[in-house]
């Protein structure tokens, strides 16, 4: 796999009268994991939809290794970006192997049986998320978790080299969790993961993007994003934030009752919260 | 399965042979959806031993990669397995429409009577002349055109399923029949200039286009189709262009054709003859080669749209091709048959049962398992109430009305995620 250069420039996203992002600019360089964090309806599926390509943008671009995704033809694209959707898609009557091939069918032409190589990568997508025993079950029959890894298999048979996730951890426990979100760290390939655990995206993404009301409210590497004054402000709670003493990543613990307007609550850590005081307070 | 149906078109007692033929059919597919379905678990979990004898044969292999291909090859002698028996069934089947009906033909004579015709020097002729006709030129057209539609309308039903993610969707209970028959009869009544199967054809083909558009845009809100809002749509397009087709033909002048139109539009094989059976075959090879082809962009559709998209299909690009073409070969074979319905519905689900749900393995199955069922459709149509003959529509709704109630049924127990895709 190889890894991909993800630019997000300017993009606003409408559905009807209402704007569902606005003006946002990101960018994942090659191998990068990015995590997308932020409150309900903020944004982020939006965003990601805009990505692989559901959600026209109206205003800026995608540009997937310097192309306009937008411009580019869908299965050409498909060979470069794959995605975990927030879908109820029902398969009806296929096996999860089966369920896994169709990731391969942006590299196939009208004819094309399934080759060795097709299925050594379904194994091979299988094995990442822990799914081999599940071949041959019915996909309709599995449990919520078991259907998240089987569509990630799926897509990592896709063989992207930007995969873009929503909510990937959904439906999981812990440790397929974390399964899934090491996987990614391990892959070459670039990824765009919206995450609602901020634990899990700041021991995980290399940098996160946080979304308000359409806009980026803050963003960097997690240990500087992740602060009681953003948590505050952008999700209404009270957070301690510490460094794990093994991982170093950020550590967010929430506290019971809401922040005081104006007096975030918690224990700062002052190294980490200074610098992003002025970009939070210009943003809101 | 065959030999009730056969006896009971042997005797010449009309009484009994409504009986056992009747029974014979349906309780022949009630019969196998109900096997089928005690036994599709069972048949799923056999893969998994298969699969370990392949390890086994592939000794010093890594276990997990040796598994598979024994997996594999176990689903592909499935499929194998099932489209040869499906074969054989056709031969059979094809046999018995040709032997079956008011002058009962021996098979080895009508075997004789066809390997003859296609210029065989063996056997030596002892039937009449009289029989060969009845043979050749009367029923093979009719069997053909039974085995030419049963197996479009099984392909079409499937494609749609795929098409709108809805596990009742078929041309049928769709109002797309419907809208094809009321292109055919306003070509009829119009009497628009050149008359024949293909103008009929062209016009029936832009009716099932129109309706299949128009039960599309109905049924579909806020990007989804609920199995709900399909139906209704469905019945309520259908009903309306049932009764425009119903009030042209009855305030159209001639009489006598809207009499033989109206059986028509009940659907039958009868009256077809070798030079009008081209067009339905063209159209059948038309769409099972262009649907075989889309096999994997139909798998994909499984999957959701959003999904489907970030795997390289253009849904909505996708979606109107499919639906010329399914409209192009449904319009065709109402045009030759009249609308038959519950085929389309019966035929997928029946199949996938067997050989699970991917396109590549149902559209084949599908076919063959749509042709075989409409020639025995055919022949309970001529014999049950010989010398009568039933119109073979009335026949296939017979078996599809409760096969839809049975289906409704198994998905609500299934959850909503199916049925509301």
């Amino acid at each position: 796999m190889r890894a991909t250069e993800l630019v997000v420039d300017g993009v606003t996203l409408t559905a009807g009268a209402r704007r569902l992002v606005q003006d946002v600019s990101l960018t994942a360089r090659p191998g990068e994991v990015i995590g997308l964090v932020g409150p309900n309806g903020s944004g982020k599926s939006s965003l990601l939809r805009a990505v692989y390509r559901v959600l026209r943008p109206d205003a800026g671009r995608v540009r997937v290794d310097g192309a306009d995704a937008w411009s580019l033809p869908v299965r050409r694209l498909a060979r470069t970006v794959a995605a975990v959707v927030q879908e109820p898609g029902a398969g009806v009557d296929l096996t999860v192997r089966e369920v896994v091939a169709m990731g391969r069918t942006p590299h196939k032409r009208l004819l094309d049986g399934d080759t060795a190589e097709d299925t050594a990568l379904i194994e091979e997508a299988l094995t990442a998320v822990d799914a081999t025993d599940l071949a041959d079950r019915s996909f309709d029959r599995l449990s919520g978790g078991e259907r998240q890894r089987v569509l990630i298999a799926r897509a990592l048979a896709q063989q992207p080299s930007l995969l873009v996730l929503d909510e990937p951890t959904n439906h999981l426990d812990i440790r397929h969790q974390l399964d899934v979100l090491g996987t990614l760290r391990r892959l070459p390939a670039t990824a765009l993961v919206a995450l609602h655990d901020l634990n899990l995206a700041a021991s995980h993404c290399d940098r996160l993007y946080v979304l308000r009301d359409g806009r980026v409210t803050a963003s960097g590497p997690p240990a500087e994003v992740l602060t009681p004054r953003l948590l505050a402000e952008v999700y209404g709670v009270t957070a301690e934030v510490a460094v794990h003493p093994g991982t170093g990543a950020p550590q967010v613990t929430f506290l019971p009752g809401r922040p005081r307007p104006g007096a975030p609550s918690g224990r700062a850590r002052p190294a980490a919260d200074a610098p992003r005081d002025e970009e939070c307070h210009t943003l809101l | 399965m065959i030999r009730p149906a056969a006896d009971a078109a042997d005797t010449t007692d009309p009484a009994g042979t409504t009986d056992t033929a009747d029974t014979a059919d349906t309780a022949d597919t009630a019969d196998t959806a109900d096997t089928a379905d005690a036994s599709a678990r069972p048949a799923a979990d056999q893969r998994r031993p298969g699969g370990e004898d392949g390890k086994d044969g592939k000794s010093g292999e890594d276990g997990k990669s040796a598994g598979r291909p024994g997996g594999r090859r176990a689903g592909r002698g499935t499929l194998t397995a099932t489209l040869l028996v499906l074969a054989a069934l056709l031969v059979v089947s094809a046999t018995a429409g040709l032997a079956i009906g008011s002058v009962r033909v021996p098979p080895g004579q009508v075997w004789g009577i066809v390997t003859h015709a296609l210029g065989a020097p063996w056997p030596e002729p002892d039937w009449s002349g009289a029989r060969e006709t009845i043979v050749l030129d009367v029923r093979a057209p009719r069997v053909l055109l039974a085995v030419v539609t049963g197996a479009g309308l099984a392909v079409v039903g499937t494609a749609l399923q795929a098409l709108l993610r809805n596990p009742l969707a078929e041309p049928y209970l769709l109002g797309v029949s419907s809208g094809a028959s009321l292109g055919a009869v306003a070509v009829i009544v119009f009497g628009v200039s050149v008359f024949g199967p293909v103008s009929l054809s062209v016009a029936a083909f832009a009716g099932a286009l129109g309706a299949l558009l128009l039960v599309y845009a109905t049924a579909r809100t806020g990007g989804r189709i609920t199995s709900v809002r399909l139906v209704l749509s469905g019945v309520a397009i259908a009903s309306v262009l049932t009764a425009v087709l119903d009030l042209l033909l009855l305030t159209t002048g001639r009489g006598n054709e809207a009499r033989t139109v109206l059986a028509w539009t009940l659907g039958g094989l009868g009256g077809v003859t070798w030079g009008t059976l081209w067009l339905p075959s063209a159209a059948l090879l038309t769409g099972v080669g262009v649907l075989m082809t889309q096999a994997r962009h139909l798998n994909l559709l499984l999957a959701g749209e959003e999904a489907a998209t970030t795997m390289g299909l253009d849904v909505a690009r996708f979606r109107a091709r499919m639906f010329v073409l399914v409209s192009l070969v449904t319009g065709v074979l109402v045009a030759a048959a009249g609308p038959i319905g519950f085929v389309g519905l019966m035929l997928p689900h029946l199949v996938r049962l067997f050989v699970g749900g991917d396109h590549r393995r149902v559209l084949p199955t599908a076919a063959l398992g749509g042709a075989v069922f409409l020639v025995w459709a055919d022949i309970a149509a001529r014999t049950v109430a010989a010398p009568m003959e039933i119109p073979v529509g009335v026949l296939t709704a017979l078996c599809g009305g409760p096969f839809f109630l049975w289906l409704m049924r198994r998905d609500a127990r299934r959850g909503t995620d199916r049925g509301g895709a």
